[in-house]
């Protein structure tokens, strides 16, 4: 591959963000700095080729990207107002390109990152929104990688796009980082929205493919901003502890014919160690400050998996124990479920505290309360209940390749007696 | 930049007229309105009659109706708005969270257009 090509493409992934950020900053307008940015990238293509890569390509890109943007002020707007901007735009341009020059300086450049993040994961936009324009404009996707990772057409996600700026301009959702007493709740914001990303990628909520994994490298890289931006966040490195402890596994969890393989049987060989290491770390640094909450506390028991060198080595009595305090932060019934299962399997009686959450509505489609119901009763000999519960999983997964999983564990269930 | 807020409230759980609980959120619009003016961000504002003493105009083939009534049937009703003047959707967004019938309603938060010139 041509090197300039290959860091073109490294430059789209780990510079575009910033380099966005700041320009949003500089022009005032998101649309304007979106359409500025793909210039430069396209004056890249041609430049990078004929002149080599520059050393510092975020640089480059943004002083092109610039004088772009003042080229499509000149042919688009009214004179008067033109007048105006390409004034405004010189002031700041000259004291900018000073800036520019002054090496090292990570200071605006992660502020502008951050008032990035904020704005693209701001409450007022709907959540689909949310993802889209973070994954967009921090998470180094393209517009056809989105529509591939969400199932869409690319025109769905342009117009997702199109109108998520719109009302940013239109309603004039500020391109700020929020107060001190906003930023927790809105950082819990960003948290989810990155979250909600890698368990797309995760997961993989409908059709047969197990793991997306750009969405996954998407949510890391995100997560890894987010925590080296607000380091004084232990939430931030427990989500990034957490992402990173769970993708360790994403090589296990999917067998030689596409098959989904459970924690419980993984070649825990094809964890990745490197990953853990770096979720351990993180999760150490967050734990450090003495500021519990949902996302420390799901690394942590994370980690007590990655800890067992095999699954009945698992230390259930302390993941039981740490779904007690996670229940604390994260009242849900899920957590409820899991925190049941731990229990049965730490040798308590998991099935007395799974059997009030068959009622509970807000767990009417959960199809993992009734496949951890029929492993439960299956576990402690009721083998028709079991099957039953098996039925009921296999109808509520709309995953194939789950629910192939599950008709397997049903019938050796049924093997079993 | 100006934004209006429209006041929705659910009339069969807000307070009966003449209750205590009903002068309380009377009192607290009073307050809100007093500390929106000292912040000088209103505009304006008003409470509005309930909605069975609406009337909506439509027309439909050509024919002009008249009817009793609000313009949908829905469960959360108007009952007032006001127009504040804010520097971006943040600021306005903590004003709404003010209102005193949240418990019960809801407020939308709509940018004004700005008109050229």
């Amino acid at each position: 591959m041509n090197s300039h090509r290959a860091a073109i493409d490294r430059a789209y992934r780990e510079e575009a963000g910033a380099v966005l950020a700041t320009l949003i900053r500089q022009l005032g307008d998101f649309a304007l700095a979106e359409d500025a940015l793909h210039d430069a990238f396209a004056a890249a293509v041609i430049g990078w080729e004929r002149d080599g890569v520059p050393d510092r390509p975020g640089a480059w890109l943004t002083t092109v990207a610039r004088r772009r943007a003042i080229d499509r002020l000149r042919r688009e707007r009214g004179l008067a107002e033109r007048v105006r901007e390409l004034g405004e735009l010189g002031e700041r341009s000259a004291a900018l390109d000073e800036l520019a020059a002054d090496n090292g300086d990570a200071g605006p450049i992660a502020d502008d990152q951050l008032r990035l993040i904020f704005t693209c994961c701001h409450p007022a936009l709907a959540i689909e929104a949310r993802v889209a324009l973070t994954l967009r404009c921090l998470g180094g996707l393209t517009t056809p990688q989105l529509a591939r990772a969400f199932l869409l057409s690319e025109s769905t996600i342009a117009q997702r796009l199109v109108r998520a700026k719109r009302k940013i301009a239109v309603a004039r959702i500020p391109y700020r980082v929020p107060e001190a007493g906003d930023l927790p709740e809105r950082l819990t914001g960003v948290l989810a929205v990155v979250y909600l990303i890698f368990n797309e990628g995760y997961l993989a909520s409908s059709g047969d493919a197990l793991v997306r994994s750009e969405l996954c490298d998407s949510s890391i890289r995100l997560g890894r901003l987010v925590a080296e931006l607000l380091p004084q966040e232990p939430e931030a490195r427990g989500l990034l502890a957490l992402m990173l402890l769970t993708d360790s596994r994403r090589t296990a969890r999917v067998g030689p014919g596409g098959q989904y393989v459970p924690l419980d049987e993984q070649d825990r060989s094809l964890w990745s160690t490197s990953q853990i290491e770096e979720g351990r770390a993180q999760l150490d640094l967050a734990v450090a400050r003495r500021a519990p909450g949902r996302f420390q506390l799901q690394a942590a028991i994370a980690a007590v998996h990655a800890d067992a060198r095999s699954a009945a080595q698992t230390d259930w009595p302390q993941i039981a124990g740490l779904y007690e305090k996670l229940l604390e932060f994260d009242a849900s019934p899920v957590v409820e479920v899991n925190r049941a299962v731990a229990v049965a399997f730490a040798g308590g009686d998991g099935l007395a505290r799974l059997r009030p959450l068959l009622d509970d509505p807000r767990l009417a489609g959960y199809q993992p309360l009734h496949a951890a119901h029929a492993e439960l009763l299956s576990r402690s000999g009721h083998r028709d209940a079991a099957a039953t519960a098996y039925e009921r999983a296999i109808e509520l997964s709309s995953n194939g390749v789950e629910r192939e999983w599950l008709r397997e564990r049903a019938a050796s269930a049924q093997a079993r007696s | 930049m100006q934004y209006l807020l429209l006041f929705y409230s659910d009339y069969e759980q807000s307070p009966e007229p003449g209750s205590p609980e009903e002068m309380a959120e009377i009192e607290g619009f009073i307050a809100l309105d007093g500390e929106m003016r000292e912040a000088g961000v209103l505009v304006g504002g008003e409470a509005l009659e309930p909605p069975t003493t609406a009337t909506t105009v439509r027309r439909t083939s050509g024919e002009t109706l008249v009817i009793d009534g609000p313009f949908a049937e829905t469960k959360e009703q108007l009952g007032g708005y006001a127009v504040i003047d804010v520097p971006d959707l943040d600021a306005a967004l903590v004003w709404a969270a003010k209102l005193p019938h949240l418990d019960y309603g809801s407020v939308e938060v709509r940018p004004v257009m700005e008109m050229p010139g």
